[in-house]
């Protein structure tokens, strides 16, 4: 009788019926929180980055608004914007998938990710934000595409590549094509190991499927958002396949925190200092003198660098790994 | 043209078959759910079969060496043509009980890094490495999300991608989502004739796109996603022949046809320079995609 009591002078503290039903969003309101129903103007949300200032609900995000957020407004460079989707399977499931696409791109996305090199307080990388606005974020041929550039940029500037993914998983509706922008994003993440630069993940609100299952495995630094659902196959699916009742928490980021498979949960709005702070440490030094050499050798490879080179153990290791990544296979004088 | 051949000249028809199957249109609707019929069938050979074929002398291997051993997915070692050969793939079981135990080809994260740990020998010890992939998909678990289902595909990929030694994977029967696609990141890729290769399995495809569990056909009639169709989409390098109705009407036949193509692909791999082959499987998985520009 008195729990009955507290709650009613709960709603009545926030001003609402006591009868009124447990939400009262109303659909495409997406500017009130659905976890505890505060409303805000578009200022606000943007100045909080799209967090719920009163209980810390991440909303979400188009890829977009992530890049402003992360350049703090200085703007960003696109790559492989000109990138549309095709319809290689002439795919009809309930909608043919072409009006599929041209709905989402009604809405001013161009696809589920955009790719662009920017800085993040002051330090250059290149980052690949997905859309989950866009056909559930879903990855076809041009999010594995874009996410390739990404990371030939990230090496053609020496910077880190970072992403940011919202996903459902692979596009059913191009089929095994889509799945294989899975291996495609393997491809590019193995390019920027060998590179030797640094990918770092943020897994932000679903990321789950085959993008769970590729690329955003693959961080080495991984962040979760709050909230975060992050699985290869989501909770519905489990249930309906194996009958298991699951924790409501199931797959959520503090979750996965606790089971290994994430290295922080990380509050939006901290996320341009902690991804930079990040880059602060990864940050190799200014190069000494033999490896200035070592990179004069596999620019031209003269015959005098690579005399040098023999007589340096550490520096002949470096540039067997450099010639052997080159199509030319094998350096000779010029 | 690329479609395999027995070495002995055998097989002249199948290929003349496959070549057909090749050349015309898109194949569509009906057509499609009989290869997917074919491809499931009960009594289609699984790894397990074609292993005591190919290699008498075989040694099985179990468990990832951290949590446990996954009857899904099979890996070993063997004598293969006078030389060690090592093979991964998906096992379905063949009656209710097996099939259980198998948990119905659908491999956890400790099926995979128990495949990750023949690779790291493989690479080790310069053994060329063959997959066999059978599976509708990897097994949505609770146990197995918390043991990272998703990182240990993920993670198998990029071990195949990066191994220096020649590796094959051939889709035996019905290759679903990236539970397929974790042993699918080879030098060559290929099919037999009745294999479907897909992006999800067509129930999945029915539940989620249809809204309606009961439209599979429908789903399957859409991904069209049988072998012929995956060599002309790229996805597969080449496709061997089947025995007259399949591979389930001869489990020895269906396996002379896959040694004759293994022999003269693993040689020909073992040929190429590692830093070219490994460049080669890049680029092969680097390519695919269709899209276009604004």
């Amino acid at each position: 009788m008195s729990r009955h009591q507290i709650s009613v002078s709960i709603d009545r503290l926030r001003g609402k019926r006591a009868d009124a039903g447990p939400t009262r969003r109303m659909p495409g309101d997406d500017r009130s929180c659905p976890k505890c129903e505060s409303h805000f103007r578009a200022d606000e949300m943007e100045r909080n980055c799209y967090v719920c200032a009163v209980c810390g609900y991440h909303f979400p995000m188009t890829a977009r608004q992530r890049l402003d957020h992360l350049s703090g407004g200085a703007g960003w460079e696109e790559i492989g914007g000109e990138l549309r989707a095709a319809d290689p399977l002439r795919f009809i499931d309930l909608q043919p998938y072409t009006e599929r696409v041209q709905a989402a791109e009604a809405k001013g996305a161009t696809e589920a990710i955009i790719a662009a090199s920017l800085e993040i307080e002051g330090r250059p990388c290149v980052v690949a934000a997905m859309d989950f606005a866009f056909l559930g974020g879903s990855m076809g041929s041009v999010v594995g595409e874009r996410f390739a550039r990404a990371a030939e940029v990230a090496v053609a500037q020496n910077v880190p590549l970072i992403s940011i993914t919202s996903s459902g998983g692979a596009r059913m509706q191009e089929g095994v094509l889509a799945l294989m922008q899975m291996a495609k994003s393997i491809v590019a993440l193995d390019e920027l190991a060998q590179a030797g630069l640094p990918f770092l993940m943020v897994l932000a609100h679903p990321t789950t499927g085959g993008v769970w299952a590729s690329f955003a495995s693959l961080g080495d630094v991984t962040y979760a958002e709050p909230g975060a659902l992050i699985a290869f196959s989501g909770p519905r699916v489990i249930e309906q396949t194996t009958r298991e009742k699951l924790p409501a928490d199931f797959g959520l980021a503090e979750r996965q925190y606790d089971h290994g498979h994430v290295d922080a949960v990380v509050d939006r709005r901290d996320l341009p200092r902690r991804l930079a702070h990040l880059m602060m440490i990864l940050e190799q030094p200014p190069r000494d003198e033999a490896q200035s050499l070592a990179s004069q050798l596999a620019q031209n490879g003269t015959e005098r660098a690579a005399r040098m080179a023999q007589a340096l153990p550490s520096l002949t290791r470096r540039f067997r790994g450099q010639s052997e990544s080159s199509s030319a296979g094998e350096v000779s004088g010029s | 043209m690329s479609v395999s051949t027995h070495p002995s000249g055998r097989g002249g028809r199948f290929v003349r078959r496959i070549a057909g199957k090749i050349a015309g249109a898109e194949v569509v609707s009906g057509d499609i759910w009989d290869a997917i019929q074919l491809a499931r069938h009960q009594d289609r050979p699984y790894p397990l079969d074609y292993i005591a074929r190919l290699m008498p002398d075989f040694e099985e291997i179990h468990g990832d060496r951290a949590a446990g051993d996954d009857p899904a997915i099979v890996a070993g070692i063997g004598r293969y043509h006078g030389a060690p050969l090592a093979i991964i793939g998906q096992q379905k079981g063949r009656d209710a009980q097996d099939r259980a135990y198998r948990n119905f080809g659908m491999p956890s994260p400790e099926g995979y890094r128990k495949g990750m740990r023949l690779m790291e020998l493989c690479d080790r010890l310069q053994i060329p490495l063959v997959t066999l992939i059978d599976t509708p998909g990897a097994f949505p678990g609770a146990q197995a999300e918390e043991h990272g289902q998703g990182g240990a595909i993920a993670r198998s990929m990029m071990m195949m991608l990066r191994l220096s030694v020649p590796t094959v994977a051939v889709v035996i029967g019905e290759g679903s989502s990236g539970g397929a696609l974790a042993l699918g990141v080879a030098d060559r890729v290929v099919m037999l004739e009745n294999a479907t290769y897909s992006v999800i399995s067509p129930e999945g495809a029915s539940a989620i796109l249809w809204r309606d569990a009961a439209k599979a056909k429908l789903a399957a009639a859409a991904f069209k996603p049988i072998a012929a169709n995956c060599y002309r989409w790229g996805i597969a390098d080449a496709v061997v022949p089947e025995p007259e109705g399949g591979a389930h009407t001869s489990h020895d036949e269906a396996a002379r046809f896959l040694d004759g193509y293994l022999l003269r692909t693993i040689r020909e791999l073992q040929a190429i320079p590692r830093v070219d082959r490994n460049r080669q499987r890049h680029e092969r998985f680097r390519r695919l995609g269709a899209q276009r520009e604004a």
